[in-house]
C-alpha cells in the first residue's frame, strides 16, 4: 500500500471517529455559552445511543430511532436544567450524577430487556443509517488523488455524517447572527444585563440545554445505529469528556470546534492505525500516547501556552434573581 | 418570598433533608427496579442479607467501605477548599503504583509493618503527584480544576495501563500486572477484629488498610476544624476574596489543599493493591474515586458522616454483587444507577425541599 491509499484510509476512519465529538462537543456549546456547564455529554450520549438502539430495533426505522435517542436526551438535559437552573445546585455535581444514571441505567435495562449483557439486538441492514453514495463516484474514480479522496473520504459516509457537518455553519448562524443566539451567549456572560433586559434567564438557559440535548441525541444515535448495528455496554467510552477537551480546545467557538474534533478524530485514527507498527528509528511507540494527546494538548491549552481560552463568564454560576 | 434566607435548625439542615434526599434517591432506585419486574423490597432484603447476613460478607463490605472512605476523605479535603476534585479516581490509580513500588522493593527484606508506613508514603506522594499539575494550573494559570482534573484521569490511565503492560508485566504471562507481592509486601487481614464480635472474616479480605482509614479521619478532622491551616481552606472555600483579602495565600493554599486530597486518594490503593490482590492490576480502582463524590456529598464533607455513607456504599456494592447473583435480572450495574441518585438528589438538588421545608418549620414553630 503506498503512502497515499494510507493517508486516505486514515483520513476516511477520522472522519468516522469525529462525527460523535463533533455533535457533542456542539452540544456542550450551547450549553456552556448559556453558562450552564456541561460535565454530563457523556451520559446524555450514553443514553441517547442506548435510546436509538432499542428503538430501531423494535420498530426497525433508524429515524424513529434517532428520534427516541434525542427525546431520552432531551430529558436528561431538562433534570440538569431543573437541577442546576431552577434548584441552583451544583453543576458539576449534576453533569457527574446523570452519567453515573446513564451508565448504569442503560446496562440494567439492557441486561433486564434483552438479556444479552448489557447488549441490544444486532439491528438488521435497513434500521441503520447506512453508507450514502454520493453522485458522481464513478466518473470521479480516475482522477488521480482527488478520486480516492472523493470515493472514500466524502462520499460513502451516512446521512448523520453529512448533518453534523451542517451542523457546524448552522450552529455558528445561531449563535452570531440571530436574536437568539445573542441573548443565550450575553445570559453566559452576564445573566444580570439580560435579566434586566427584560428577558427571562431561566428560560433562556432552559432552551439551551435542551438544544444541547437534541445535539447529543444526534451522537447517541450516531454511536449505535450508524456506525455500529448495535448498543453495547459503555459504548460512548469517555468520547463525551474528548468532546468537551475539543470544545475547551476551541475555545468555545464553532468553526473550531469543528476542526479540534477532527483533529481529535485523527489522533484515535492514527492511533489505530498505529498500533503494532514500528516507526522507522524510534521503534513501536505505544498507543497509550495517542490515548492521551487529546487530554495533553488540552491542559497545556488551558494552561495558556498556546493562546488563552476564556469561558464563558458566568458559566458555572446559577443566577440568583434580585429581590 | 425567598425561602434561601430563612435560617434551619441543625438537626433539619444536616440530620432531616439528608435523609429525605437519600430517601428519594432510594424510591426511584426501587421504580427501577419494580420497572424491571422484579419486587423491589425483596430486592432490598437480598441486598441487605449479601451485605450483612455473615461474616465474610461483613468482610468485603467493610472492605469497600475502606476504599471509600479514603476517596470521601479526599474529595472532601478539596470541597472545603472550594475544590472539586474529579479526580480521585486518576490519583488512586497513580498511588497504587507508589503503594507497589515501595512493596516490590521491600517485601523480601523486612516484615509487613515495616514495609506499611513506607507505602502509605509512598502512595499518598504518588496520589499527590497526580494531584499536583491540575493543582498548580488552578493555582497559578487560572485553569479550571474540575476540567483538568478529568483530563489527569484519563492521562494516568493510559500511563498506568502503558507500564504494567510494557515495564511491569511478569515475563512470560499474559495478565498485565505485576509479580505477587510476598507477604512483607502485603497488609494483614483483620481476622482477629471480627474474631472480637463472633464473625468469621473468611475470604473476605478486610485488612489493616481499614485502620489506617480511620486514623486519616481524625487526622483530616484536626487539620479542617482545628488547624490555621484548614481554617484557611475553609475560608477560601466560602469566599475566596475574603480570603484573599484577610491575607490568606491563594496560590498557597490551594495547591496545598490539592496535594492533600491527592494523597488521601493514593492511599485508596493500599487497600486493594496490598490488602487484596497483593499486586497492581489495571484498572484496580474500579470507579472508587467516582463514589468518593457520592460518599463526600452525603456525608457533608465531615469524617463522622464520610464513615457512615462509605458504610452504605459498602453495603450496596457488597448487597448489590450478591444480588445479581440471586436476582440475574439486576445486574450490578444497578449499584451505578443508584450512585448516581444519590449524587443527584443528595448534591445537585439538595435543596430541593428546603423551601417545603422552610414553609412546615415555621408553621410548626407558630403551632
Amino acid at each position: 500500500m503506498d503512502y497515499f491509499d494510507i493517508l486516505v484510509s486514515i483520513l476516511g476512519s477520522t472522519i468516522r471517529l469525529s462525527i460523535p465529538l463533533l455533535f457533542t462537543a456542539l452540544a456542550g456549546l450551547f450549553s456552556e455559552r448559556a453558562g450552564i456547564f456541561d460535565i454530563g455529554l457523556e451520559g446524555k450520549m450514553l443514553a441517547a445511543a442506548f435510546a436509538s438502539a432499542c428503538l430501531a430495533y423494535v420498530t426497525g426505522n433508524p429515524w424513529l430511532g434517532l428520534l427516541g435517542g434525542i427525546a431520552v436526551s432531551i430529558i436528561f438535559s431538562l433534570i440538569h436544567g431543573f437541577a442546576s437552573i431552577t434548584n441552583r445546585g451544583n453543576q458539576i455535581v449534576s453533569g457527574v450524577a446523570l452519567n453515573f444514571v446513564a451508565a448504569g441505567l442503560t446496562i440494567v435495562l439492557g441486561q433486564a430487556w434483552f438479556s444479552q449483557g448489557g447488549r441490544t439486538p444486532q439491528l438488521a441492514g435497513d434500521a441503520r443509517f447506512s453508507p450514502i453514495t454520493l453522485p458522481g463516484v464513478d466518473l470521479m474514480r480516475d482522477v488521480p488523488y482527488l478520486g480516492p479522496l472523493y470515493v472514500n473520504v466524502i462520499s460513502g459516509n451516512n446521512i448523520l455524517t453529512y448533518l453534523a457537518f451542517a451542523a457546524v455553519p448552522l450552529s455558528w448562524w445561531v449563535l452570531f447572527r440571530t436574536r437568539f443566539g445573542l441573548r443565550l451567549r450575553a445570559v453566559g456572560e452576564n445573566p444580570g444585563a439580560v435579566d434586566t433586559a427584560g428577558i427571562s434567564v431561566t428560560f433562556l438557559r432552559y432552551r439551551a440545554v435542551i438544544v444541547a440535548g437534541f445535539l447529543c441525541g444526534f451522537s447517541g444515535a450516531y454511536l449505535s445505529i450508524a456506525q455500529s448495528a448495535a448498543f453495547i455496554k459503555d459504548m460512548s467510552a469517555g468520547k463525551g469528556y474528548i468532546a468537551l477537551a475539543a470544545l475547551i480546545f476551541a475555545k468555545w467557538k464553532p468553526v473550531p470546534v469543528m476542526f479540534a474534533c477532527l483533529l481529535f478524530g485523527f489522533l484515535d485514527a492514527f492511533a489505530n492505525f498505529m498500533q503494532g507498527k514500528a516507526v522507522p528509528g524510534i521503534g513501536e511507540v505505544p498507543v497509550q500516547i495517542f490515548q492521551a494527546l487529546p487530554y495533553v494538548l488540552t491542559c497545556i491549552l488551558l494552561a495558556g501556552f498556546i493562546g488563552i481560552a476564556h469561558p464563558p463568564k458566568a458559566g458555572g454560576v446559577p443566577y440568583t434573581k434580585e429581590r | 418570598m425567598s425561602t434561601a434566607s430563612v435560617p434551619l435548625p441543625n438537626w433539619i439542615t444536616y440530620g432531616l433533608m439528608p435523609l429525605l434526599n437519600l430517601l428519594v434517591a432510594f424510591l426511584i432506585s426501587g421504580l427501577v427496579v419494580w420497572w424491571i419486574g422484579e419486587n423491589p423490597v425483596e430486592a432490598l432484603k437480598l441486598l441487605i442479607e449479601g451485605a450483612l447476613g455473615r461474616g465474610d460478607a461483613i468482610g468485603f463490605t467493610l472492605f469497600y467501605t475502606t476504599s471509600f472512605i479514603f476517596t470521601g476523605l479526599s474529595v472532601a479535603v478539596a470541597f472545603h477548599a472550594g475544590l472539586f476534585n474529579i479526580g480521585a479516581e486518576g490519583q488512586a490509580y497513580i498511588g497504587g503504583l507508589g503503594a507497589a513500588l515501595v512493596a516490590l522493593t521491600l517485601d523480601r527484606y523486612v516484615p509487613w509493618y515495616v514495609t506499611m508506613p513506607f507505602a502509605v508514603i509512598g502512595a499518598a506522594i504518588f496520589g499527590a503527584a497526580w494531584a499536583f499539575i491540575p493543582a498548580w494550573l488552578q493555582a497559578k494559570r487560572g485553569s479550571h480544576v474540575v476540567i483538568t482534573t478529568i483530563m489527569f484521569n484519563f492521562i494516568g490511565a493510559a500511563l498506568m495501563v502503558y507500564l504494567l503492560v510494557n515495564v511491569f508485566i511478569v515475563p512470560g504471562k499474559m495478565a498485565p500486572e505485576t509479580r505477587t507481592f510476598l507477604p512483607g509486601g502485603q497488609l494483614p487481614k483483620l481476622d482477629w477484629l471480627m474474631a472480637w464480635f463472633g464473625l468469621k472474616l473468611g475470604p473476605a479480605p478486610f485488612n489493616v488498610s481499614f485502620l489506617i482509614a480511620l486514623v486519616m479521619c481524625f487526622l483530616v478532622w484536626l487539620l479542617i476544624w482545628r488547624s490555621k491551616l484548614g481554617y484557611e481552606m475553609r475560608t477560601l472555600g466560602i469566599s475566596p476574596s475574603a480570603a484573599v483579602y484577610a491575607g490568606i495565600p491563594y496560590a498557597r493554599t490551594v495547591i496545598i489543599a490539592m496535594l492533600i486530597s491527592g494523597g488521601l486518594a493514593g492511599m485508596m490503593a493500599l487497600n486493594p493493591v496490598m490488602g487484596a490482590s497483593a499486586r497492581l492490576q489495571v484498572e484496580f480502582v474500579g470507579g472508587a474515586g467516582f463514589v468518593g463524590i457520592a460518599v463526600s456529598l452525603m456525608g457533608r464533607s465531615h469524617p463522622v458522616g464520610i464513615i457512615l455513607a462509605a458504610l452504605l456504599f459498602g453495603i450496596l456494592y457488597q448487597g448489590g454483587a450478591d444480588l445479581s447473583f440471586e436476582m440475574p435480572n439486576i445486574t450490578r450495574e444497578m449499584i451505578v444507577v443508584i450512585q448516581g441518585l444519590v449524587i443527584l438528589f443528595a448534591g445537585a438538588l439538595e435543596y430541593m425541599f428546603r423551601p417545603t421545608m422552610v414553609h412546615l418549620y415555621q408553621r410548626f414553630k407558630r403551632a
